[in-house]
């Protein structure tokens, strides 16, 4: 599996995902300027966290509109993968890529701590590996993530099976509606998530829940 | 033209940040205040000045990205 890592200003979770892929295929990530206007040819691309232009006028907002994005659309058109984690699920929701919208968290503070997670949809190449109602603990680190959507799309996120990962019942740590951690879109080759599977894939750093999500890919895409 | 663009989130939509500044003024002792809505208020200087035009690119200015209208509604405000 080939894959790229997007790198807006202030990302700053680009490494971690870099390191993380390589350390789970075995080959070099490339990584993309945002001002680039071409991908290069890739299985997945990453858009990473972190706070991509300061988080100006709304998170995510301005990386929504950068030249990459337009490539990212494109390849995401033709069935390519696309992992937003964090900041990237924030300009998923931004670009229209993923619906609804990810507001401040409910409790208004910054939380920054490991959560429960409940795999809630294992029919994806983002989560194949799962088992169904699994828990499993990744980080979060955001101050937006409070995922929002009217009922009509929060019924069918639900109908549809695209929500692939919620908050364990207790632990949802931003007020997202009905528990939402990540969703996956329509054509279901493109993941948003709040929490950082990218930071729990070594023993080292405190875990390796996040390994699965990336042999998942990495079986659906070699 | 110049132009003051309103964005607030929609009724409806939960406003935290509104709701602790609506905490905070009743902590100050200001009595009899209701509900607190908080939002953004962007200033634009355009070089447009047929007031129908600039009204126009600034509804599509507020579409593709003042705005997101998931969540958040706009109001325009034209001084010539």
């Amino acid at each position: 599996m080939k894959s790229a890592v997007i790198v807006f200003p202030a990302s700053n979770c680009d490494r971690d995902a870099a390191s993380a892929l390589e350390l789970l295929t075995g080959h070099k990530t490339e990584m993309v300027w945002h001002q680039d206007s071409d991908l290069p040819n890739v299985d997945l691309v990453v858009l990473p966290g972190g706070f991509s232009y300061g988080d100006y006028l709304r998170s995510g907002a301005m990386a929504g509109q950068s030249a990459i994005m337009r490539a990212v659309k494109a390849h995401a058109e033709k069935g390519g993968a696309v992992l937003g984690i964090c900041n990237g699920f924030q300009v998923l929701t931004e670009s229209h890529l993923l619906p609804g919208a990810l507001m401040r968290n409910a409790g208004l503070k910054f939380v920054c701590r490991p959560v429960t997670l409940e795999v809630s949809e294992t029919q994806s190449a983002f989560t194949r590996f799962y088992e169904n109602g699994q828990q499993v603990v990744f980080p979060v680190a955001h101050g937006d993530g409070n995922y929002v959507a009217d009922p009509q799309t929060l019924d069918r996120l639900e109908g549809e099976g695209r929500v692939a990962f919620r908050y364990a019942a207790g632990d949802n740590p931003n007020g997202s509606a009905r528990n939402i951690a990540g969703i996956l879109n329509e054509k279901r080759n493109v993941l948003g998530l709040m929490p950082h599977p990218e930071r729990v894939v070594d023993p080292l750093l405190g875990g390796t829940d996040g390994t699965p999500l990336f042999k998942s890919l990495i079986e659906a895409l070699s | 033209m110049k132009a003051r663009v309103f964005v607030t989130l929609k009724t409806g939509v939960l406003d935290p940040q509104g709701k602790a500044i609506g905490h905070a003024l009743e902590g100050l002792g200001f009595r009899g205040v209701g509900e607190v809505r908080q939002g953004k208020l962007i200033e634009i200087d355009l070089a447009e000045t047929d007031e129908a035009k600039a009204r126009a690119a600034l509804r599509e200015m507020c579409e593709k990205l003042l705005a997101n209208t998931v969540i958040e509604k706009y109001e325009i405000e034209l001084k010539a």
